[in-house]
């Protein structure tokens, strides 16, 4: 068993795109669930609504690649607009209905063969992205380490070092004050010193394809902006005032706030959010297919959130990333484990007959973990317990 | 006993002094008035008034039996119901059809009878809610803390002054879902004032609150009067109602069967009958 390849292979997908767009579609289902309480089942069609806007953009619009986020977002808006206004004025549960049910009218729209001029129908949208990819100041082919040490200029290698450090500051900064430690700045240099050691070691491992590395780049950067965005949302007043709709919002409308609209713009900033994840997920495959954006990519994205903690800002940061490093890691553990037929012994009993099974099993284990995780810590892994444990009354 | 009431308490007592004790009776400078309100749920008439007024600047009590429409009143007057026919105004401004949101920025707040308070917010939090018109509550704003930092310590300010009227401060920090249900409903009615209202409508102050912590709402609920504003509750405790009402509105099945003073309400045979049934005082083995 080669533990090098496990680990190496799991960090790469910690940071990996596959987290990256789940981070910022999870942000934004975290606004409308985590923080105003409505419970959006559809986030895959905000999805689709930003990659098909990319896509059809370029291919349909025939304009050049960057106004597919406007495009996405006013499919996004709009889309949010139509489920929302018939239902934010009832209970929470109506939302939930008319978004699962949206978001697969959505996908067998797209999917469907009268519209094939236009979303492509299965096959979906192709060739969108080589605008975005021209970009590119990574060779297309060539596999990069990220790791400053691994750079193969001295220049790269300081900016790398400079760039970790101010991210580990940054991370341990966050740490002081959550601890809400009596020496700020000590504490800060010590969490910060100890951050930056664990991702100078982590990053030393992990390599990508130059085309991946830009995407990636991109997308964390969308993660820093709108992970700011959020926090800064839910600092405000207009955050207080969307946790307390959460609460009783008819005990928020008796205090002159207007809930219906307050409703809507928390919907359509999750949207939007949800729209970026899809044009993430669509640069990152340089395709769009209908059947990317099913129901079960939403409660993935909804699986996630919960694993790192309802209203936090972190936990939907953290979440997706050991959503990704888990399925990596049972993955490709079970594949050391197995024989050259992928079959799966264990202590001699048979676990798995062939590789088929692998995948399935691989779920399984994530789920029998996620369960484990809500008996022993409902609130998440950022989430806050005091805040859940007030729940029952 | 007349010497310890305050001026505004007087100046109310004197300005209902002349009113006829009829439902339906017309007020000197009524804040709310309101005219055959209707609302029918199926074959029930939950309320049915022809016409009231609320005198501005006094206590008045909204009395009656278990399913008179009191509550389902407050919920049409405020917005939270829609009638089915009906006008009513509230300072000179109709609102029929006006939303409850819009209701409450008029100056008309409510609270209820199932306390609500926010249990995963702080105590300063659910305060600061209060506040209306905040520039923070836009959510560009919210991104920009300079629109709305120096708002918000003038807001933090008031909130901190009304918790420790209400003797909330040491629970200031504290998740509102750890309060009491006394503290919950003290919380409810500070938070309400947050939003500087002219007419506070309180649905069972009284509903699971001690004796002691009584006597203290008591109090607090003359202080809303003696600062100038108005204050509609709903109550079934007749002590409380007899010692800071100025004016009592009694309801029975949907209308409005009485209305008068404390005083004059309390030997109302209408009101009697409503409350304990016509035939009170009988053995129930007369009629065999």
């Amino acid at each position: 068993m080669d533990w090098g390849l496990i680990l190496d292979l799991t960090l790469k997908a910690f940071l990996g795109l596959d987290a990256v767009y789940y981070i910022v579609a999870a942000l934004g289902m975290n606004v409308q669930f985590g923080y105003a309480g409505l419970l959006n089942f559809g986030q895959a069609a905000f999805m689709a609504a930003g990659a098909y806007g990319l896509g059809m953009a370029v291919n349909y619009f025939e304009y050049s690649w960057w106004l597919g986020l406007v495009v996405g977002g006013v499919y996004a808006a709009v889309l949010a607009l139509i489920v929302g206004v018939p239902t934010l004025r009832l209970r929470a549960d109506y939302l939930a209905i008319v978004t699962i049910a949206m978001a697969e009218m959505i996908r067998l729209i797209v999917r469907s063969v009268t519209h094939k001029d236009k979303f492509g129908g299965t096959d979906g949208l192709k060739g969108f992205a080589d605008g975005f990819q021209d970009l590119n100041p990574f060779a297309q082919g060539k596999v990069y380490g990220i790791g400053p040490f691994q750079a193969s200029n001295t220049a790269v290698t300081v900016l790398l070092l400079v760039i970790y450090g101010l991210i580990s500051l940054g991370i341990g900064y966050a740490i002081a004050r959550k601890r809400k430690a009596a020496k700020l700045v000590p504490t800060t240099l010590i969490a910060g010193a100890i951050t930056y050691g664990i991702t100078l070691l982590i990053t030393s491992r992990v390599k990508y394809l130059g085309s991946e590395l830009w995407v990636l780049i991109v997308g964390w950067v969308l993660v820093g902006i709108f992970s700011v965005f959020v926090y800064m949302l839910m600092r405000s007043p207009w955050g207080r005032v969307i946790k307390g709709i959460r609460e009783d919002e008819d005990a928020v409308r008796s205090l002159g706030k207007n809930v219906f609209g307050y409703k809507m713009s928390a919907l359509i900033i999750g949207a939007v959010l949800g729209m970026f994840s899809g044009v993430l997920f669509a640069l990152k495959n340089s395709n769009v297919q209908p059947d990317n954006y099913s129901r079960a990519v939403t409660f993935y994205i909804m699986t996630a959130l919960v694993l790192g903690g309802l209203a936090t800002v972190t936990g939907s940061i953290v979440g997706p990333m050991l959503f990704w490093a888990l399925l990596a890691f049972t993955d490709v553990f079970l594949s050391e484990l197995s024989d050259a037929q992928g079959r799966v012994e264990i202590f001699g009993i048979e676990l798995l007959k062939d590789s088929s099974a692998r995948g399935q099993f691989r779920l399984g284990m994530v789920g029998i973990g996620l369960i484990l995780l809500m008996v022993f810590r409902p609130q998440g892994i950022f989430g806050n317990r005091k805040e859940m444990a007030l729940d029952g009354r | 006993m007349d010497a310890e009431l305050s001026e505004y308490a007087r100046a109310a007592k004197a300005a209902l002094s002349g009113v006829s004790p009829e439902p339906g009776v017309s007020k000197p400078d009524p804040i709310l008035m309101a005219d055959s309100v209707r609302r029918r749920f199926g074959g029930l008439v939950a309320v049915d008034v022809e016409h009231v007024e609320v005198q501005r600047g006094s206590i008045t009590a909204l009395i009656g039996p278990n399913g008179a429409g009191k509550t389902t009143l407050f919920n049409l007057l405020t917005g939270f119901d829609e009638p089915d026919s009906g006008t009513w105004n509230f300072d000179g401004q109709p609102l029929d059809k006006v939303v409850a949101h819009k209701t409450a920025k008029m100056g008309m707040v409510r609270t209820f009878q199932l306390t609500k308070s926010l249990t995963k917010m702080s105590v300063i939090e659910n305060m600061k809610l209060g506040a209306t018109g905040q520039r923070g509550e836009r959510w560009w704003n919210g991104l920009l803390p300079f629109t709305w930092r120096s708002e918000e310590k003038a807001i933090e300010a008031r909130a901190e002054e009304l918790l420790g009227r209400f003797k909330l401060t040491h629970m200031r920090d504290e998740y509102a879902g750890t309060l009491s249900g006394g503290q919950r409903k003290l919380l409810e009615m500070s938070r309400a004032l947050m939003t500087n209202p002219k007419l506070v409508m309180l649905d069972e102050p009284m509903a699971g609150v001690n004796p002691a912590l009584k006597q203290s709402l008591n109090q607090h609920i003359k202080g809303l009067r003696d600062e100038g504003m108005t204050v509609l509750f709903v109550e079934h405790d007749m002590d409380m109602v007899h010692d800071i009402s100025d004016w009592v509105i009694v309801m029975a099945e949907g209308q409005i069967i009485a209305e008068g003073t404390p005083d004059q309400i309390s030997s109302n045979p209408a009101v009697i009958d409503a409350y304990l049934g016509a035939h009170q005082g009988k053995s129930l083995m007369e009629d065999l």
